[in-house]
């Protein structure tokens, strides 16, 4: 069946003496003269929407905002590369719904007295344990943090060592998380504000701390990704034979996870819950529409993903859009163009 | 010596015993077809091999030059390399990899036995051009080439004409053949294709669990006739 499909996409190949097909380089330029046209004819927009954005960036928060997303998509279009060519796209989507659930049962810990524990307890234990949930109340990240890490180590053990599959493992984890959410949401506080930021992000979320958090980050995972180019390189294509030559795979599979973790719980919060994700899969599939070696992809994809997160940014700063929803439909634009730009140099 | 001696190894996973008290040697030079149905521990044999699983008991001893994490795997294709963004370039580098202790990155002479197997094998002039837009043959021969960057003395090819047309199976055994003979490389084939495998091939290993036979491939022949093949189902 695969290769009836396959012979029927092939194309006619070229009869010799036949004049070479030029008809991709043609389209190709043509596309890039429009665009061109486009940005000529809207300069006095663009240029508009620069100076706004200017201004915007004496604010504070949104320059936070800004360089929290720069390192956050930085990272999340290297590992981006790796999950997407290993078959583990969702796993971000899965642990941000994971991040989701823990966030609001950190929330939901805030409620929390001395007098709401079971009394059987002594009261210097009871007096700990509500002071440590009015904490963990008050700065969710930590707690967040720690769960999502112990589910996307748990996912992996899932997918390496049972008969699941993993991406219904990561179905199964991520809808019940999102499920535990709702739930204590609905017994505390309710839907509001605070859940909706969750969910679809806030450009307001940012703190300094979390900006120093993301250049940690974000300087830990270009670290390890540089000096363990040519191992993740091998690891990531043929998992096999880097065991074989004595590559320790799962080191590698469980430092990825990790590090998709920390990324996915320092962006959720700015890009929402619900479209995390984009940021790991986008750039790297655009990328992998036009480039075809595995250094090209990891550099545009890394391009590709600062580039949309500023123009995103800067598109939901000047129109007021949701920052997240913004972000995700620039991604969405350039994988449309990519495609386009792939189909017809094929 | 042996490049690799397996002694009386057996190998059980959760209570079964996958691979039962096995002994083969392999010499330099040597070119050993590994056959059985499936389920006859074949694959847990290769994973033995490469040092992946510990068996319960015997012995497995390396030599000759050989070490473990040197051998040339040449494992079965998986679906995700089929659209794998790569260059044939970044392949054969990738065989470099247990040459590199604990250094980070490729260095000159690993790139430069990448150049001379690439062009050993004859994919030198697809250096640049992408994994994915190969020919069957010739993905293969650029994942010999790889197996090769990591190994100087045993190859270990697992099924390696599976989904290959006649033609260009009888190709890849031709190359695998010349690595054998001219290049002097210990080969070692698990293989479904009897006789494409057997051609070349000096040594015979039956595994069923245990050892059916282990020999010539004269001796193979005269002990399993064709009509005995069959019989055995």
């Amino acid at each position: 069946m695969g290769e009836l499909l396959q012979k029927a996409l092939q194309r006619r190949p070229r009869r010799p003496g036949e004049k070479p097909r030029r008809g991709g380089a043609i389209t190709l330029w043509a596309l890039l003269i429009l665009m061109l046209a486009w940005a000529l004819f809207h300069l006095p927009d663009i240029g508009r929407a620069f100076t706004e954005f200017g201004a915007y960036l004496q604010y504070k928060f949104i320059r936070r905002a800004l360089a929290v997303g720069l390192l956050v998509s930085l990272c999340a279009s290297l590992l981006g590369v790796t999950l997407v060519l290993k078959r583990y796209s969702m796993i971000g989507d899965g642990l941000s719904h994971v991040g989701f659930g823990a966030l609001t049962v950190a929330m939901a810990l805030g409620f929390v007295t001395t007098d709401g524990l079971p009394a059987f307890l002594p009261a210097g234990v009871r007096a700990f344990a509500a002071r440590l949930c009015g904490g963990i109340a008050k700065n969710p990240l930590p707690f967040t943090l720690v769960v999502v890490v112990l589910c996307a180590f748990m996912l992996l053990r899932i997918s390496e060592r049972s008969r699941m599959r993993g991406d219904s493992a990561i179905a199964l984890i991520s809808t019940s998380a999102l499920a535990v959410g709702v739930i204590v949401t609905s017994m505390t506080s309710g839907m509001n504000v605070d859940v909706y930021n969750y969910m679809f992000g806030s450009i307001l979320a940012m703190s300094s701390g979390d900006v120093w958090l993301s250049a940690g980050l974000s300087a830990v995972v270009l670290v390890l990704f540089v000096l363990f180019y040519p191992r993740i390189f091998a690891v990531t294509f043929d998992e096999p034979f880097a065991r074989a030559t004595g590559v320790k795979a799962g080191g590698y599979n469980l430092l990825i996870a990790l590090l998709t973790a920390l990324t996915v719980v320092v962006g959720m919060r700015m890009m929402g819950t619900l479209l995390i994700s984009s940021l790991i899969i986008f750039p790297a599939l655009s990328s992998m529409r036009v480039f075809s070696r595995f250094k090209s992809v990891t550099i545009s994809a890394a391009l590709i993903s600062v580039g949309c997160f500023f123009v995103g940014m800067m598109l939901s700063c000047v129109y007021s859009l949701p920052t997240g929803a913004g972000i995700v439909a620039v991604n969405l634009a350039v994988f449309v163009a990519f495609s386009a730009i792939g189909a017809v140099r094929e | 010596m042996a490049l690799m001696a397996m002694n009386d190894v057996t190998i059980a996973f959760e209570g079964t015993v996958a691979v039962d008290r096995v002994s083969f040697e392999v010499n330099p030079g040597d070119y050993l077809v590994i056959v059985g149905e499936n389920g006859s521990g074949k694959s847990t044999l290769i994973r033995a091999m490469l040092g992946l699983v510990r068996p319960r008991s015997g012995r497995i001893a390396y030599g000759d030059g050989l070490v473990k994490n040197r051998i040339g795997y040449l494992p079965q294709q998986t679906a995700a390399q089929r659209d794998f963004p790569a260059s044939v370039e970044e392949v054969v580098l990738s065989g470099c990899v247990n040459r590199m202790g604990t250094r980070c990155f490729y260095n000159k002479s690993d790139r430069q036995k990448a150049e001379a197997n690439m062009a050993l094998l004859d994919v030198l002039k697809y250096r640049k051009k992408s994994f994915r837009t190969l020919s069957g043959g010739q993905q293969q021969r650029t994942l010999l080439a790889r197996a090769l960057c990591a190994t100087d003395a045993m190859l270990l090819l697992d099924e390696p004409v599976t989904g290959l047309d006649p033609a260009a199976a009888a190709e890849l055994y031709d190359v695998i053949r010349d690595l054998n003979r001219k290049h002097g490389v210990a080969v070692v084939m698990v293989s479904h294709d009897l006789g494409g495998a057997m051609r070349d091939a000096n040594k015979v290993l039956v595994m069923n669990r245990g050892m059916d036979f282990f020999g010539g491939v004269q001796d193979y022949r005269t002990k399993f006739a064709e009509g005995a093949v069959t019989a055995r189902g």
